[in-house]
């Protein structure tokens, strides 16, 4: 029987092949453009290290201006003073601990041939690796004495290694980096975690950096750093003067395992500030504040106002779509009266009816949403294209938003098609076959 | 119109598919009002001027790896050769790019002190050729002198006395009377005072989304620095011919750097309001798809109106309606589901501009989008019924003696 609807359909559908078309492309438009809106706020909301997020932890003091908030008073500041991070770091309170900055270097490659290259760098501790899960092709992270000893060792990614060395084990291979012989520890594999969570301060989803190499080398003058860098008190001069000021530009994440652990490491914080104050810093009300990965996220609403906004309309969108369907089928199958009353005057019953009409919107809806994953295809390039930076990384459709792409189109038109089905098999057989 | 109480009985029989079709309009013109409003509200910000002469100038990141490298003198001398260039008006080295998106800001107040209310500026650091170099007009006051340039070393704290500062940036600073900042002295930095030497009509600050866009200051510094950018202006048209002969020239003389992102203003420009653009045409496509989609929702469910009524329309005709008359019936039906529609699509535009308000801080609608909104939904209504109306005027007389 329901191939035998299926064929009926199909010759209902042709028939009126105009209106077919009407419906299936705005069901299809519709649902290609909520898909593309959805699956944007979905990758921008998504969890890069699901395994681990609520265990790695983003650190936040108050040591802003006490007369004058940071960010009005609705956060502390974003990022950490130098002081305060080096100091954290060496008391070695959480389970791993990473201080980290974006640095910029020039690599002279030791091949006369290729020309010096300007790279992203990411001056960090050991800890880094281990902690963020970052994949290595060759070697290893650094040692943490690395760290301490200030030795001038440096993690290249794929690409870089690729550049350089062709793509070959460099590992222990020795590489020239703004002046300074580095030695290569590692190579990592390609790694672009969406969005980049463990450093959002200038772009949440920026391409991950070139070369790792250890923090205490910005200190040492031998990496520079870029990034964003907050002051609100006047600084000394030179660079003794600016590592020793109140300014802001370092980040500072723990890995701690249980909430005992978030506990205690939370009360560590505290007592810190309170040391502080001794020395007249930390003038403001104590705010100290451990976030997870997804809390840290939301804080600085990584999802776009414009992507929210869009998906809304995208939303009403797809309700005009369907509102238009229902129309358009109610229509159709008022059109059929004379025949639904024949239909039932040779016996057919309600049910089966409402099962004929029900496959009709159902093809239709089918066919609205295979047309709106195209659509939907489309449109993720286009906004790749359209936005460029800002969003890469972003337009992939993914399996799970194509599975619900097919089933809200197939639900919603079954949906938009209930009524109009509903009122085709209420047609009184009596009065149409009379009216003949 | 004597049929209208006629109409809407008719209507009343089916209203299920009037009001549908009334839905569908409402929903459009609540999206294409707030879309259109969107869309105007990123086209103000994209239109306002940055007060450069944006067509004729370029940019380059330079950037020294060398260990025993003249920064100062080599400065000087790249400086010297482009000026020299035939075609280029003028060159600077500058420590940030309006519109770009990096910069520096400082808080500038009226009063020396810690505690004193602040002015955020965005700070340009240039040598006297800014003025020219730039294109920026100035309207009061004089340009820095060569003896005004001091060298600053990265990281120092100290400011020099003078500076030049926006019209924008004297109006938030003297509410009163802008002209009265020239030769006033305001602090920076706290406690250091610096002199308002001049003031200069437009030049924006590198954040386009910032509220104090309009506010900059020109400081007479050069930065004795490892990375800087070089701003070059042109002669008008050369630019695109000059950009790699300044690159050449600056590359090959001094080996010991890397010059590298060779930009235009134009090209810096579309890539700051990207995301501007971007917004803008996805908009632009949802109100033209959605116009479509509701206008062949209206002609698709009319022609089916008239298919089923075609016995009806031929009897009209045959009992003496002409068939203006049949057109007017459609498109008066029309007219007045259209009525529903944009009285729910009002209610509706303003509530989701209401929540957009709320929600993302977007400022209210006003009225003539409303009404253009709502004109619009009318007049899409009439054309798109004007096809099947046509269509049923055209059923002869003679239907009403046939069956079916």
């Amino acid at each position: 029987m329901f191939n035998y609807y299926l064929r009926l359909a199909r010759i209902s559908i042709l028939k009126h092949w105009g209106l077919s078309l009407l419906m299936i492309l705005a069901i299809g438009l519709g649902i290609g453009a909520t898909m593309t809106t959805v699956t944007v706020n979905y990758l921008m909301s998504a969890n890069p290290i699901p395994h681990k997020s609520e265990q790695l932890y983003y650190v936040q003091l108050d040591s802003w201006d006490v007369n004058d908030p940071f960010d009005e008073g609705q956060n502390p500041p974003d990022q950490l003073t130098y002081t305060d991070s080096t100091n954290l770091m060496k008391a070695k309170k959480a389970f791993r601990q990473n201080v980290q900055a974006q640095a910029y270097a020039v690599i002279e490659p030791n091949d006369p041939e290729i020309l010096p290259m300007i790279v992203n760098a990411r001056a960090n501790s050991a800890d880094f690796f281990a902690m963020f899960d970052v994949p290595f092709i060759y070697g290893n992270a650094w040692s943490n004495q690395a760290d301490d000893n200030k030795e001038l060792v440096v993690v290249l990614n794929k690409e870089t290694n690729e550049k350089i060395f062709g793509g070959k084990n460099s590992v222990g291979e020795s590489i020239r980096i703004d002046g300074n012989v580095f030695q290569v520890v590692g190579v990592i594999d390609h790694w672009q975690p969406k969005p980049r969570f463990y450093d959002i301060s200038t772009g949440a989803f920026n391409e991950t950096e070139d070369i790792f190499v250890p923090f205490n080398l910005i200190a040492e003058e031998k990496m520079r750093m870029s990034g964003n860098t907050n002051c609100w008190k006047p600084t000394g001069d030179g660079f003794e003067a600016f590592l020793a000021s109140e300014c802001i530009w370092t980040q500072f994440w723990v890995e701690l395992k249980t909430e005992q652990d978030k506990d205690d490491y939370l009360n560590f914080l505290n007592a810190y500030v309170e040391e502080q104050k001794q020395y007249g810093r930390f003038l403001r009300p104590m705010d100290n504040r451990l976030s997870t990965v997804t809390q840290w996220l939301e804080v600085q609403e990584v999802v776009a106002d414009d992507a929210r906004i869009m998906m809304t309309m995208s939303f009403m969108f797809l309700i005009v779509c369907l509102l238009n369907t229902v129309g358009l089928l109610l229509a159709k199958f008022l059109g059929k009266a004379p025949e639904i009353g024949l239909r039932q005057a040779l016996g057919a019953s309600k049910s089966t009816l409402f099962f004929q009409y029900i496959i009709e919107a159902g093809c239709i809806g089918f066919a609205g949403g295979l047309l709106g994953l195209f659509f939907a295809f489309w449109g993720l390039i286009g906004i790749e294209t359209l936005y460029g930076d800002y969003m890469q990384n972003l337009a992939t459709l993914d399996l799970n938003m194509m599975a619900l792409a097919i089933a809200i189109s197939f639900f919603a038109t079954i949906i938009a098609g209930i009524y109009p089905t509903w009122r085709a098999c209420k047609v009184q057989p009596s009065h149409q076959l009379k009216s003949q | 119109m004597i049929e209208i109480g006629l109409i809407v009985r008719a209507l009343l029989r089916n209203k299920i598919g009037a009001l549908l079709i009334a839905l569908q309009i409402a929903l459009t013109m609540t999206i294409m009002v707030n879309a259109i409003f969107m869309i105007q509200d990123r086209q103000s910000q994209m239109q306002r001027e940055s007060g450069l002469d944006e067509a004729n100038t370029f940019y380059l990141t330079n950037t020294v790896f060398g260990k025993d490298y003249n920064l100062q003198a080599e400065m000087q001398t790249d400086l010297n050769s482009i000026r020299k260039t035939p075609g280029v008006i003028d060159a600077l080295q500058i420590n940030a790019i309006p519109l770009s998106g990096g910069g520096w800001s400082m808080s500038l107040q009226h009063e020396p002190g810690d505690d004193k209310d602040t002015i955020g500026s965005a700070v340009y650091m240039v040598d006297d050729h800014a003025i020219n170099t730039l294109g920026v007009e100035l309207l009061a006051g004089t340009n820095f002198s060569a003896e005004d340039i001091e060298w600053r070393v990265d990281g120092q704290s100290t400011w020099p006395s003078k500076t030049i500062i926006t019209k924008a940036f004297a109006e938030q600073l003297y509410p009163d009377n802008w002209e009265t900042a020239l030769g006033k002295t305001i602090y920076i930095s706290q406690n250091q005072p610096m002199q308002v030497i001049g003031i200069i009509k437009t030049l924006q600050a590198p954040w386009n989304g910032w509220g104090g866009v309009e506010r900059s200051m020109l400081v007479p510094f050069q930065m004795e620095t490892q990375s800087s950018y070089y701003f070059i202006r042109t002669e008008s048209g050369r630019r695109d011919e000059l950009m790699p002969i300044i690159e050449k020239t600056l590359a090959e003389s001094n080996k010991e750097r890397i010059i590298r992102r060779v930009t235009t203003l134009e090209e810096t420009r579309k890539r700051s309001y990207r995301r501007h653009n971007a917004t803008n045409k996805i908009l632009t496509t949802v109100v033209i798809t959605l116009t479509l989609i509701t206008g062949f929702g209206i002609v698709g469910l009319a022609i089916f109106s008239i298919n089923r009524r075609t016995k009806q329309i031929g009897t009209r005709r045959a009992i003496g309606a002409t068939k203006w008359q049949v057109m007017r019936y459609f498109l008066v039906e029309n007219f007045l589901i259209s009525c529903v529609g944009v009285i729910i699509g009002i209610a509706g535009a303003i509530a989701l501009n209401m929540w957009l308000v709320k929600t993302f801080n977007l400022t209210p609608i006003g009225f003539e989008l409303i009404a253009f909104g709502a004109v619009a939904l009318f007049i899409v209504g009439q054309l798109a019924v004007l096809y099947p109306a046509k269509k049923a005027a055209l059923i002869p007389p003679a239907t009403a003696t046939r069956t079916v």
